[in-house]
């Protein structure tokens, strides 16, 4: 079988050649791909550093092989603000991790802004910060920085809604 | 982790034949085998990629009401989809109790049935293990083992399985669709397991290249809808596997429990199905007093393999708590912290 695969990363299509199948999808990203704002914690699925989005949802990128996801839509932490604006480049989750102090070392900062972004599409957790810690459980912070991670992704949330809102209006003015 | 041949075949004929290879592994989400893989502990020759199968990612709800889960349904698909949360909560809210979101979001159906024991010993490949390497013995006999077994263990294996999914869809009397190069059989979850006597690496009744292709859940479990709870102690309030769970679900008619089911996890090396505490309920009024009494009955066989005697009385407390939770009936909205008891929308007769 040829190890041969094509994946959309952050929006571009490439064509990868694996030379061994044993590849997990994060040392594809950050060894073959430069793509190392994906961080390897313990690459064992515990601590949540290498959550990316693979076709729109939020999984440990560590726990599976490259080989598996032929075909697929993948989205890190490199290509989340894509598209934002000349006055806010950064998408809004990563905003409110800045504005809310959502962080301290910074590690596990882009899993958990990936996870955010998962949950936030997800739309299981409304705006109760028990049910959005629940929802972010997969996603382990050494330095302890939870109480500004649980104000950022509601803050985040709640702005996204309303920017969908606002643009919900426009297009129906 | 060691080199493997890596294949992914279009069907499911083709896949149970590439299964048939000696050494060969079935590859699904991956969430418990690279695990396992990057850690020494299971070293497959070849791995066939399930993944892709046409036709098994289905939630199909069957002609007589019961309903066929695709083995490769993703557990968090399953546990948000609408309908099945409405007909089988107790097994919602235990896929909601597991792992984490991320984990949700990948692993299977079918792989949640087939995943190994996180028995710490199993893991160390430096450590005993009959399960790992038969004949070498147990390290974790006499070792760390308050979260090891005390039903159904043996003296080559006290481990536990770790599944939450599998404890209320034992007490519902799941089936368990296999395709092998034998053809097509089912099994019944509560066979599907095996106690570890004295061959603890043989851990289910599936033949080698038997492939699991769905769970199926009969129509009668669906009556228990409006009393149905799963609750799991754990050492954190999130992602951590379960010191004790319990499944409770009762069929109430005129005041009184005309049916109830129960099952408990991680207290053996497979989901446990209560019976003799099942039979202490059906007729009687739904009380503490007869819960306590089915809690009694369910651990009546029950024996420490270390330091863990604790488990038996605190799973006879967490069959109470279980029952009663599900006596009061199942709670429009699935709790913010789900089977846990510190969520906020649980509420204590």
């Amino acid at each position: 079988m040829s190890l041969s695969i094509t994946l959309t990363i952050n929006g571009a299509e490439r064509a990868i050649t694996l030379d061994d199948p044993r590849i997990t999808l994060l040392d594809l990203l950050r060894e073959r791909l430069d793509l190392t704002g994906t961080k390897k914690g313990c690459d064992r699925g515990q601590c949540g550093a290498c959550t990316v989005l693979v076709d729109g949802r939020r999984v440990n990128s560590c726990l599976t092989l490259a080989l598996s996801h032929d075909g697929a839509d993948i989205l890190t932490i490199e290509g989340v603000a894509q598209g934002a604006t000349a006055g806010e480049p950064l998408h809004p989750v990563q905003a409110a991790f800045i504005a809310h102090d959502g962080f301290q070392c910074g590690f596990c900062t882009p899993g958990q802004i990936m996870s955010a972004i998962g949950m936030i599409q997800e739309g299981q957790a409304g705006n109760d910060p028990e049910r959005v810690r629940e929802a972010m459980s997969g996603n382990l912070c050494r330095c302890g920085a939870y109480v500004g991670i649980t104000e950022a992704v509601l803050d985040a949330q709640r702005s996204m809604a309303e920017t969908e809102a606002a643009s919900g209006r426009r297009n129906a003015a | 982790m060691n080199r493997f041949e890596y294949a992914r075949p279009a069907t499911l004929a083709e896949a149970v034949a590439a299964g048939a290879v000696p050494g060969a592994a079935y590859l699904a989400a991956g969430t418990n085998l690279m695990d396992l893989m990057k850690g020494g502990v299971m070293r497959p020759g070849h791995l066939v990629d399930i993944s892709r199968l046409p036709g098994l990612d289905r939630i199909e709800r069957l002609g007589d009401g019961g309903v066929r889960i695709g083995a490769l349904v993703r557990n968090a698909d399953l546990a948000y989809d609408t309908d099945f949360a409405r007909r089988f909560p107790s097994v919602a809210e235990a896929l909601l109790s597991g792992a984490s979101a991320q984990l949700r979001n990948a692993a299977t159906a079918g792989g949640n049935l087939l995943q190994r024991t996180r028995c710490t010993y199993f893991y160390d490949t430096a450590s005993a293990c009959n399960k790992r390497d038969p004949g070498t013995g147990c390290d974790a006999l006499g070792g760390e083992n308050r979260l090891h077994a005390v039903l159904g263990w043996s003296e080559h294996c006290i481990a536990t399985h770790p599944s939450d999914f599998c404890v209320p869809l034992t007490a519902l009397d799941a089936v368990v669709e296999v395709e092998g190069p034998k053809g097509r059989r089912d099994i019944p979850l509560e066979n599907f397991h095996l106690l570890p006597g004295s061959t603890p690496e043989r851990e289910t009744v599936l033949e080698h290249s038997e492939l699991i292709t769905a769970v199926r859940l009969p129509a009668e479990a669906a009556r228990f809808a409006a009393n149905a709870r799963y609750l799991k102690v754990r050492e954190r309030t999130s992602y951590a596997f379960a010191v004790v769970s319990a499944a409770a679900a009762l069929r109430l008619e005129g005041g009184m429990v005309a049916e109830a089911r129960i099952a408990l996890g991680g207290v053996a090396l497979k989901p446990w199905r209560a019976r003799a505490a099942e039979a202490e309920l059906a007729g009687a009024r739904p009380e503490p007093v007869t819960f306590r009494r089915a809690a009694e009955a369910a651990l009546a066989d029950a024996k420490p393999s270390g330091d863990n005697g604790f488990k038996i009385e605190l799973a006879r407390r967490i069959i109470v708590r279980t029952l009663t939770l599900a006596a009061a009936g199942t709670p429009e909205r699935m709790p913010a912290l789900p089977a846990s008891p510190f969520s906020g929308a649980i509420t204590h007769a």
